[in-house]
This record gives structure tokens, sequence and C-alpha cells, in this order.
């Protein structure tokens, strides 16, 4: 019961928060110098039609009924229309979010099995050769920034050996599956075009890297230090003197309570992804929100903008409280200190 | 009657540094951090002497020179302008460089100090107040907020600077805080409450001595991320504006001629990444060499 | 006179360290005999924890054994392959740690450990049921309430005295003729830990299992253990019977050390021994105890005092006795 009362609590404080983070972006949104209605309409509108897109928008009303006006639509469903694509803003999120939540999963699924077979073995064989070589790998991969990975990626696979499509999701000449869920391998997956499915994959391939290796380096390092941390435990001693066998003392015993601290790091690296995914949407132009959400901003669609980054917000705040109840389900110290608190 | 500092026994300084060297001269990765940034550094601060072509950091153009493959005359070629992009790379990092000092320079006095106080003043308003902001600050990942916030300034060096600043802080907040509201209750803090002491003196005195190694191990490892998060900016288009020779800026003026002058933008990329891994590898060696050894 | 259980002869140990090499154990002799109590005191970080990890071939991966045998029933325990200690360690010794909070796993229930513990110790199929009827009976044998309950529970929902009770249980279950207690009970308050000796006590008495009980409590060893071993510095200094060590210590620091003891029965002051244990990076040539001692002679600082047979079931290490 306690933790129903805990997530209940988090969420509650998270909702505090993301008004705040509203009230703080659409600030900003509306003190930058600039016209946002000229800039929407182009430089040969005629002044009225530029007046009335004004008021439209409420931008000649005093700051706090500018908000609270957003507040109101915002609640209902309703994020203004993008001054880009003329859209209703939900609309356009609808559209472009499952590409992205497609990237994010499938970088995901790589990060995590990667990060953690890197990591235990790294940690088991401390100072091996493969402990050398996961360091420098860390060291780089830690210390270049997605989009760098990208275009050597791209210049890599991409060019010199021309192995892997470089844009886009799919190959000119093949079908776009029906849009039942919006993720296209699940679409070709329904529709049981397997040709489709698996040269949509190998689109995938390299944005989901370049996503994917900061965090490999990153999580997989944090691993590596729990389980030399853990190795050194008077438990693990204790049951190696109790006859208990390698295998099940490494899995059992000695992954479960290293793995807390990376599972911690895991759900900001998840959101991080999502923020990630501005730049390499845009590089290898893959159709996702991230794209659209920086398309936006550079062409100073406030409502996109706004609705963007209260986006993000939400599920940073949802990704952490996940993450904080399978870190409590994982170590059951913290659950009684959060009873005693 | 006043006890002067110095009749105290105080550890050997020299053998102390010594110490600290031997240590951290003894992992090889520390080495190649250590040189890395001193090359950076070195031809950031004289890249006018030792840029084998000075003039391309800016408006110039030689257009017989121009696209240039790699060769002896131009290691790293030319750009489309006929401007050698070694030597606009050795510029560059003079932007890279300024730009890590400046948002780390504004950030860690400030969000340090802020962390301070909120920590000192645990539970009441003070605290509330800091913290929360904080904690907006930090419910969207920085990369996000920052393109947010540059886009919505005339993009430029100082603009990028400031928008990661902005947002860079709240880091700070939160391990001093964490910090000084776990130290606020110790005996030592609350002896000199007794004695009268002002709260901003053993702020700074008695708690924030006790912050020092956090906050430095945090810095070290965050001009890496400061220069990342500057590159992202700039090849977004969203810093440094051309001619000048930001790194991230030639990355992304340079994608455009792939594959065919593929140098344009490989090299100002590596460059990137040789940058930021000088300094992750320094701060971690750093780090490593002061930390306590545990048998 | 039975034949000895356990037989450790000379041994070596050292640990490599950033500052250089720790020469921990300086050539330690012990024996075991069957169905035999024995203790083993010394100040802390003498070396007897080293000792007994290098019994069960748990030392850390920067331990060195340079020279030394440890002979379990004629075999050489370091020169065995690791099926053959693993079989050692799940049928025949076990060890209860000094910190019972830190030997169990913090994220797994008690149940889980213990029935591992239980699975592994024998080469037999028991099903899940058998099993967990094996670990609530062991949990009786340790006078623990509420059994079911407490294989529910995670170690950190229970007592300190509850947790070195279950460390006992799992401990008694692979080991069936030697027992090695590191210091038990000694994190607890005095009055359970008194009730822990006794269970111990009564336990190994009950199955016949020989004990190496650790101790820097002198008072905690003397009603349990048939004979104790003295260790200083990594070395054994002297070994009695306890009635005879207790009342008629004869190496300089077993002597010295019963002086440290405050009597309830009177005496003055008790005084601690004057000097510091030696660095182990740059231990003393000779005896290590020599610097420290008041009766020390020019051999002590050159020559190790080889440890001898004295009286028949007596043994020091001491140039005062050659």
């Amino acid at each position: 019961m306690s933790m129903v009362s805990y997530v209940a609590k988090r969420l509650f404080y998270s909702i505090f928060v993301l008004i705040g983070l509203s009230i703080l972006i659409f600030t900003l949104t509306r003190i930058i110098p600039g016209d946002p209605a000229r800039l929407a309409l182009g430089p040969l509108a005629p002044e009225w039609a530029v007046e009335r897109l004004r008021e439209k928008l409420h931008l000649n009303d005093p700051l706090p009924v500018q908000y609270i006006i957003w507040l109101k639509n915002a609640i209902q469903g309703d994020l203004g229309e993008s001054l880009v694509s003329k859209r209703p803003v939900v609309k356009d999120f609808l559209t472009y979010f499952p590409a992205t939540l497609e990237l994010v999963i499938f970088s995901t699924i790589i990060a995590t099995i990667l990060a953690i077979l890197i990591g235990a073995v790294a940690g088991r064989y401390a100072n091996s050769w493969f402990d050398n070589l996961a360091r420098i790998f860390t060291y780089i991969g830690i210390s270049v920034p997605g989009f760098v990975w990208a275009i050597l990626l791209l210049f890599l696979f991409g060019y010199i050996w021309k192995v892997l499509p470089t844009m886009g999701q799919l190959s000119p000449g093949l079908p776009r599956p029906p849009v039942r869920t919006g993720m296209m391998s699940i679409d070709a997956l329904l529709v049981g075009r397997w040709d489709v499915f698996i040269d949509h994959l190998k689109h995938m391939i390299l944005p989901a890297l370049c996503l994917s290796i900061g965090r490999i380096a990153q999580e997989s390092r944090i691993l590596r230090a729990g389980i030399i941390e853990n190795l050194k435990k008077d438990y693990i001693a204790a049951a190696i003197s109790y006859g208990i066998p390698e295998r099940r003392i490494m899995l059992s015993y000695l992954l479960k309570p290293s793995m807390i601290p990376m599972v911690a790091v895991m759900g900001m690296d998840i959101a991080g992804s999502m923020g990630g995914s501005y730049i390499i949407e845009t590089i290898f132009n893959w159709p996702g929100f991230g794209r659209y959400s920086l398309w936006a901003m550079l062409n100073k669609d406030l409502n996109a903008t706004i609705a963007s980054v209260m986006l993000m917000g939400m599920f940073f705040a949802i990704f952490n409280i996940i993450v904080d109840v399978i870190v409590a389900y994982l170590d059951p110290r913290i659950r009684v200190m959060e009873r005693a608190t | 009657m006043r006890i002067p500092i110095e009749k105290f026994i105080t550890p050997d300084r020299k053998d102390s540094i010594k110490r600290t060297w031997y240590k951290f001269s003894s992992n090889p990765l520390s080495i190649i951090g250590l040189i890395s940034v001193l090359i950076v550094t070195l031809s950031a601060i004289f890249a006018p002497v030792l840029a084998p072509y000075p003039e391309s950091w800016g408006r110039w153009v030689d257009f017989s020179q121009a696209c240039q493959p790699p060769s002896w005359k131009h290691p790293f070629g030319t750009d489309i302008y006929g401007r050698d992009i070694l030597s606009r790379i050795m510029f560059g990092f003079r932007y890279d460089l300024l730009m890590a000092i400046c948002i780390l320079a504004m950030v860690v006095p400030t969000g340090t100090f802020l962390g301070l106080i909120a920590g000192y003043y645990r539970g009441t308003w003070i605290d509330t107040v800091i913290m929360r902001i904080t904690d907006i600050f930090l419910a969207i990942p920085s990369i996000v907020l920052a393109l947010a916030i540059c886009a919505l300034l005339k993009p430029s060096l100082f603009n990028s600077m400031m928008a990661v600043s902005l947002l860079w802080w709240p880091w700070y907040s939160r391990l001093a805080y964490s910090i000084a509201s776990s130290l606020r209750n110790e005996y030592f803090v609350l002896a000199a409450e007794l004695i009268g002491a002002h709260p901003l003196y053993i702020i700074f005195s008695e708690i924030l001595p006790n912050c020092l190694a956090p906050i430095f191990t945090k810095m070290t490892l965050d001009v890496g991320w400061v220069i990342l998060i500057g590159a992202t900016l700039s090849f977004v288009g969203l810093g440094a504006q051309e001619p000048t020779p930001a790194l991230g800026t030639m990355v992304s003026v340079g994608a455009k001629y792939m594959p065919d002058y593929w140098w344009m933008t490989i090299f100002p990329a590596l460059a990137i990444a040789f940058t930021i891994l000088g300094f992750n590898l320094l701060g971690d060696g750093i780090r490593d060499a002061l930390a306590i050894e545990e048998i | 006179m039975s034949e000895n259980l356990l037989e450790v002869k000379d041994l070596y140990v050292n640990y490599k360290i950033y500052e250089g090499i720790l020469k921990v154990l300086n050539g330690v002799n012990l024996t075991v005999k069957k169905k035999e109590k024995v203790g083993l005191i010394g100040e802390s970080g003498c070396g007897k924890t080293t000792t007994m990890k290098a019994i069960m071939r748990i030392l850390p991966d920067n331990a060195l054994i340079p020279n030394g045998n440890i002979f379990y029933k004629g075999r050489d325990i370091l020169k065995m392959s690791d099926d053959e200690i693993q079989k050692i360690r799940r049928e025949n010794i076990s060890m209860i740690f000094q910190d019972p909070t830190a030997a169990l796993n913090p994220v797994l229930t008690v149940g889980a450990q213990l029935m591992d513990v239980i699975k592994y110790s024998t080469d037999e199929e028991l099903t899940k049921r058998e099993i967990r009827e094996l670990a609530i009976k062991a949990l009786k044998d340790v006078a623990l309430p509420d059994p079911e309950r407490i294989l529910k529970n995670y170690p950190i929902m229970l007592s300190g005295g509850m947790r070195q009770r279950i460390c006992i249980a799992m401990a008694l279950i692979s080991a069936k003729e030697l027992l090695i207690a590191d210091e038990p009970g000694t994190n607890l308050d005095v009055t359970i830990q008194d009730q822990i000796l006794r269970l111990i006590g009564r336990l190994v008495e009950e199955r016949g299992i020989s004990v190496i009980l650790i101790s820097h409590a002198l008072g905690a060893v003397k009603g349990l253990v048939d004979k104790v071993y003295v260790m200083y510095a990594g070395d054994i200094v002297e070994m009695a019977p306890t009635e005879k060590l207790f009342s008629d210590p004869i190496h300089p620091y077993t002597q010295a050390l019963f002086k440290t003891v405050p009597k309830l029965t009177g005496g003055g002051i008790p005084e601690a021994i004057k000097g510091r244990i030696p660095d182990y990076i740059n231990p003393p040539k000779g005896c290590r105890f020599a610097p420290r001692c008041i009766h020390a002679m020019p051999i002590c600082m050159k020559e190790k005092p080889p440890l001898k047979n004295i009286e028949g079931e007596r043994e020091v290490a001491c140039f005062l006795y050659e």
C-alpha cells in the first residue's frame, strides 16, 4: 500500500513541477524579441492580416492572461495550432510521435542488452584486456556528441562501405504499410510484409545506434563499478563459503544489487534519448517528434515549442517515477527507509 | 584568545603534491588527457602564431585553393572558400574553451551559493523556493531546454552561452544543497551558531569547505559536457555563426558537402571528439589521483 | 590421539596494495582435531580473519600465498582443484562471518539465501518443499521464532541478533566437520552476544563439530573452548589448554594482554601495551613483538622464534623458552 501512496505523491508533485515548467517556457516564448505572427505569415503579408493573427493568438493581452488562456485550453487537450504546419499541434504529435517512440524503444533494447553484457563482463574480469578495451570504448562513447557519431557513422556505413541506408524510414520503391500504430515496423508485421519490415529495420540501425552509444558507455560503466564494488562485499565471500556455485552467485547475488544504480540512471537516459532524437532525427531525416520539434523551435513556432517542451517534461517525470518504483522493487532497503520517513 | 591556525599540525604540502602527481601520472589515460588538453589550450591561445594560415579564421577567400583534399600543404584540406581547415580548427578551439570557461565561471559560484543557502535554511521558505525552481529547470533533458531557449533568441555565441548558463546552474545547486542540508545539523555547525557566528560566515567557512571536493569533481566532468552542448548548439545553427570557426558550426556547414568533400566535416567532428575526450580523461585522472585509496 | 582434522603449516599470506606489499601472515601454525574446540585470540588486524579466509580459499584477488600448506584430513587445501574445494565448502567446512549484516545479501529474502545454501549443500535432488522444510528446521535449531515469516523477510527487516542466528544456521548446514566462527556477536549487545556464544557452543557439542572460535574479547572464549591460540601481527605466539593459558600465560605478549583487561575483582588500573602493531609493509626482522617486548634480547631482533612444543600440550614462540 505504501507503494501506491508513494507513486501518488510523486505524481502529484510532478504536476506542480510541470506547471512551473509551463510557466517558465511560456514566459520565455512571450518575452523574446521578434513578432511570431509576422514570422508565421512572412514579410509580404499585409499588416491587417498580421494584426488579426496577433489577436487570434492573444499576443496583445497581458502575459498572465495569455497563460491562463493557454492553460485552460491545454487541460482540455487543445495545445493550439502550429504556426508552421497550420494544424493542431496535438494532431501533429500524434502523427509523428510513434516514429520517435519506435526509435527510442529500439535504441533502448540495443543499449540495455549491450550495457549489461559489457558492464558485467568488464566488472567481473576487472583489469583484464576486455575491461581495458571496454574502458577505452566507454571514454570515447561518453565524450563524443551524438551528432558527431552520426556524421562518422554515416560516413563509414553510408558512403565508404555502402551497407546501410542513410535517410528516412524506407527505401524508395517499397510501399508504406497502412498506419495502424504509427510504428512502421509493427505496421509492416501486421500486414505480413516481411521485406518492408527488414528494410525498415535497416533504416533504424544507424539512428538508433547514435542514440545508444552514449548510453551504453555510461550505463556499462556504472554497472561495472557496481560489480567491482559488490564483489568485495562479505555476502559474496559468504555465499562462496557456503559452496553456492559461481554461476548462481554471479547472476542472483552479484548482478541484482549491482544493477540498481544502473537502473536508476536509465530513466534519465531514456528521456535523454528522446532529447537526443531532436538532433539525430533531423540528421537522418527520420519523421519523428524530435525532428518536428526542432523544426518548430528553429522557426519560432510558439505553440509547438511549448507543447514539445511540456511533452518532454511529462515523459521525464513519468520515466523517473517508473524507474524509482523499479529500484524500490529491486532494493528492499529503500522500501524500509521510505516507510520509516 | 584566538588560536592561530599555523600552530596546528598541517600535512606536508609538497609531499602530498608529489604523491598526487605520481598517482596521476601512473595512469596512461590521464596523461593522454593532459596532453590533449594542452594541445587544445595552446592551440587556442597561440592560434594566430601557430596556425599555418592564420587569415583563415574569418572572412577570407582564395578560390584557387578551394575544396582541396588533405595534403602536405593543407593537412586537413580547405573549405569552399579556400580557407585552411586546420587553422580554422585551431581558432575554433578558442570558442569552445571560451564557452566552457565563461559558463562554468558563471554557473559554479551562483549554483553553489544558492544550493548552500537553500541547504542551510533547510525547511524554510528559502529552501522551498530555491529547490522548486531548481526542480523546474531539471524537469527536462538539458539539451531540449538549451535548444528551446536558444531557438527563441537570436543565434550567436553569446546567446548560446547565456542559454546554457541558465540551465546549468541547477545541477550545482542540487549538489551543494544535498551536502549543505546533510551537514546542517552537524555539531560543528550548531556550535558555530551557538557562539553567535553570522550565517554567511558559517556557510562559507564551515560548510563550503566540505563541498569543494565534490564540486570540483563535478566541474572537471562538466567541462566536457559544456563543450558537448555548445558544439551541439552550434551544429544546429544556434551558436556561433559563420564566419566564426566554432567547431560545431564547421561540422554542420561541411556536412552539406558530404561525401565528396568529406574532410570539411570529418576533421572538425574529430576535433570536437578529441577535445571532449581529452577533458574527460583529464578530469577522471584528477579525480582518481585525489581520491582515497581503499585496500 | 585422534588424527588432525585441520593443520595449517607455516602459512604466509601477503596482500598487494598500492603502497606496497602487506606481509600479513608470517608463518602461521595451527591444528584442530576432530570434535575439538579451538579458540583464537588476538588484537584487531593481527591476521585472524586472513588465516580463516585462507583456509576457505575466499581471500580477495590481491592476496598472494607465497608459502605454506593447509592440510585438511591429510590433503593440502591450497593445492586442490576448484571442484574439490567447492565440495569442502558445501559440506565440510563453513564460516560465520564477523558482521552478519554484511554477510547477508540485502536484496534477497532470507528464505532465498537459506534455501540456496540447503540446495547446494548436498548432492541429492531435493524438492522445493523438502528444501523449505529443512530451512524451517534450520531456523528452529537456532532458536528463531516464527520461521515462516522470517523466510519471507529481507535481512534489513530483522534485528542484529536474528541476523546473526540466521548466519549461524546457514553455516551449520554446510559445515559437517569444521565450523569457523569469526568474532560472533561482537557487533551486538553484550547479553545477546552471550546468548549467541552459548548457542554456538551447544550446537557444535550436539553435532560433534570441531570449531575455531575467533575473538578479541578474552572472556568470551574462556568457557567454550578446549585450547586457545594467541596471535600477534601474523604470528602464532602461544598455544595452551584454556585453563592453563588463562591462569599461567608464558609468552610476554599474552601476559601483557591479560594485564590490559580490567578485572571486576579489583587489582588496579589496567596497563596498555606500549608501542603499536607493526607496519606490515616493513615488518620488523625477527620476532614481530620484540619492539614492544619488555624481555627483548638481541637475538629477538634478528631471528624469528619458531613455535616450540613445551610440556607436551603447550606451544610457545619465544626465545625466552629455548
